[in-house]
């Protein structure tokens, strides 16, 4: 037995001898999901209240950050760049179980992990993340790795990138946007720029092809627009309404409402709701899709004792589906936890902000930022009027920040 | 004067009587975290750390950040987005901090 199991088996030993009816000595709260979202959680609990015990659940075995991903497409970062493991949180006390959540029951205040294990919790917080509506293209199902989303860092990413090196100069690389909201608003987009750096460079007779459903680029788009035609301009091209409804992974086509589109290598990003665990759960609220929550807490609207975080939360107003939020619900929501487990009121006036980098080439980068405030009325947060906007133009300085945000908030979750 | 009563009213102080930390001004600074490491100390050399900056050098430069004597990329966008009673929790709290 590796060490390390051997550790994980005898952390749930112990817990599993506490799970009885009996009263724990320590509240317990347990997070399923080690992103942006959960991972913030789990430490900041720990740090602000080593008093309360915290097991984080994560099938994975390192966290790979989509944020940044789109640069090891371009062969501008690589995976180990993107790449980084989860043993910083055991100096904060949070116990980190390799196992995935396979259920969830709300009433006993339990969850069961795909080994048989089962965990009972004061408060569960669930930062599961998205999963993929494949039903919703037709020929998807059973279509990768023909056809890509890479749309969660990992081996998508890996495939994706070797086959834009196999394709030959002059070939096409197709993307597919599907309607919003999804995770990450300008990832699309910045990934357009990404292949199309990589093109100019290894193969400029290559095409990058964008088909979006939505009606126009949805996020930082006269920024992208000014990018695509100053470095990317017999590159590039965006076709905005343009839903993918079908592939064909045989042919390598996809069909739009309006027609058929061949290309070499098709990324076709499916549309999203919150992941399975969440549906299981009970906690998917909303056009059966996304999870409703108290703003004040980020409680389950459906399911109490249940602390939902990140993408698969139904959107407050102006709020994109970004690591940098759900980095931002987690510490709302470890504050509301560590007010409410010592039998007190959870802060009455949280803040929120988000900043989103994206990269146009190797070196220059642009951002969206909000700040967002609680409002008591509405019990919700929203954007503050003034506050908040994009770069007046791309630039390398904010290339540089754009790095520095990456490590930063890796570090913020993990070290 | 005024701003440091008002902090005060709203809990925001970072100092509790009995020494502890005021949540509400500890989950305001951890709303810097993301870009400028958790308790203020970054990883990187190109944004800085904000722990153990002293407390009228923060609130300056927020209050430069916000009315827009001190230009920059991003932290006027964000500046504007914090109140001032919100602005002396932080730099309260920051200064407090260990570098």
């Amino acid at each position: 037995m590796k060490r390390r199991d051997f550790l994980m088996l005898t952390a749930v030993a112990a817990l599993a001898g506490c799970a009885s009816a009996e009263r724990r000595a320590k509240a317990r709260v347990v997070v399923i999901g080690a992103g942006f979202g959960g991972a913030t959680a789990a430490k900041y609990v720990a740090m602000w209240d080593p008093g309360i015990e915290v097991i984080l659940v994560e099938r994975g075995e390192r966290f790979i950050s989509c944020p940044i991903s789109n640069l090891v497409l371009a062969g501008n970062r690589t995976m180990q760049d993107i790449t980084r493991g989860y043993e910083g949180l055991r100096k904060y006390g949070v116990q980190v179980v390799s196992a995935e959540a396979a259920a969830v029951d709300g009433a006993k205040r339990s969850v069961t992990l795909n080994d048989g294990r089962t965990l009972t919790y004061d408060r569960l917080v669930l930062s599961p993340g998205v999963d993929f509506l494949f039903n919703e293209v037709q020929g998807y199902q059973g279509a990768e790795p023909r056809v890509l989303h890479a749309w969660k860092a990992g081996p998508q990413t890996v495939e994706l990138r070797r086959q834009l090196e196999a394709m030959p100069d002059g070939g096409v690389y197709l993307l597919a946007v599907p309607v919003a909201p999804y995770r990450c608003p300008p990832g699309p987009y910045e990934r357009a720029c990404q292949v199309a750096h990589y093109f100019k460079r290894a193969k400029p007779r290559s095409k990058v092809l964008v088909l979006d459903a939505n009606p126009d680029v949805t996020s930082k788009g006269p920024l992208f627009k000014r990018a695509w035609e100053d470095l990317y301009k017999d590159i590039i091209e965006y076709r905005p309404n343009a839903k993918v409804v079908a592939v064909d992974a045989a042919a390598m086509t996809v069909r739009t409402d309006f027609d058929t589109v061949k290309a070499d290598v098709l990324n076709v990003v499916p549309p999203q709701r919150a992941a399975d665990i969440a549906l299981r759960a009970g906690v998917i609220t909303t056009n059966n899709r996304w999870c409703d929550v108290d703003w004040r807490t980020m409680e389950s609207k459906a399911v109490k004792g249940i602390h939902v975080l990140g993408d698969a939360t139904l959107s407050a107003s102006g709020m994109p589906k970004s690591g940098h939020m759900a980095n931002a619900h987690a510490k709302l929501c470890a504050a509301a936890l560590v007010e409410l487990l010592n039998g007190r009121e959870p802060i009455a006036n949280p803040v929120m902000n988000n900043t989103c980098y994206s990269f146009v080439s190797d070196k220059e980068a642009m951002h969206v930022a909000s700040v967002h405030q609680y409002d008591p009325a509405q019990n919700t947060l929203l954007p503050v009027k003034g506050a908040g906007g994009v770069s007046a133009a791309r630039s390398e300085l904010e290339g540089g920040y754009a790095w520095s945000w990456a490590r930063n908030i890796w570090a913020d979750m993990l070290a | 004067m005024i701003s440091r009563l008002l902090a005060a009213a709203l809990g925001l102080t970072a100092a509790l009587a009995h020494g502890e930390e005021s949540p509400a001004a500890r989950s305001l600074a951890a709303t810097c975290a993301a870009c400028h490491g958790t308790d203020g100390r970054s990883v990187t050399q190109e944004v800085p750390s904000l722990a153990g900056l002293p407390r009228e050098q923060i609130v300056a430069q927020m209050r430069a950040f916000r009315d827009g004597t001190r230009a920059a990329s991003i932290m006027p966008q964000i500046a504007k987005g914090y109140s001032e009673a919100e602005i002396q929790a932080l730099a309260d709290y920051f200064a407090r901090r260990p570098r």
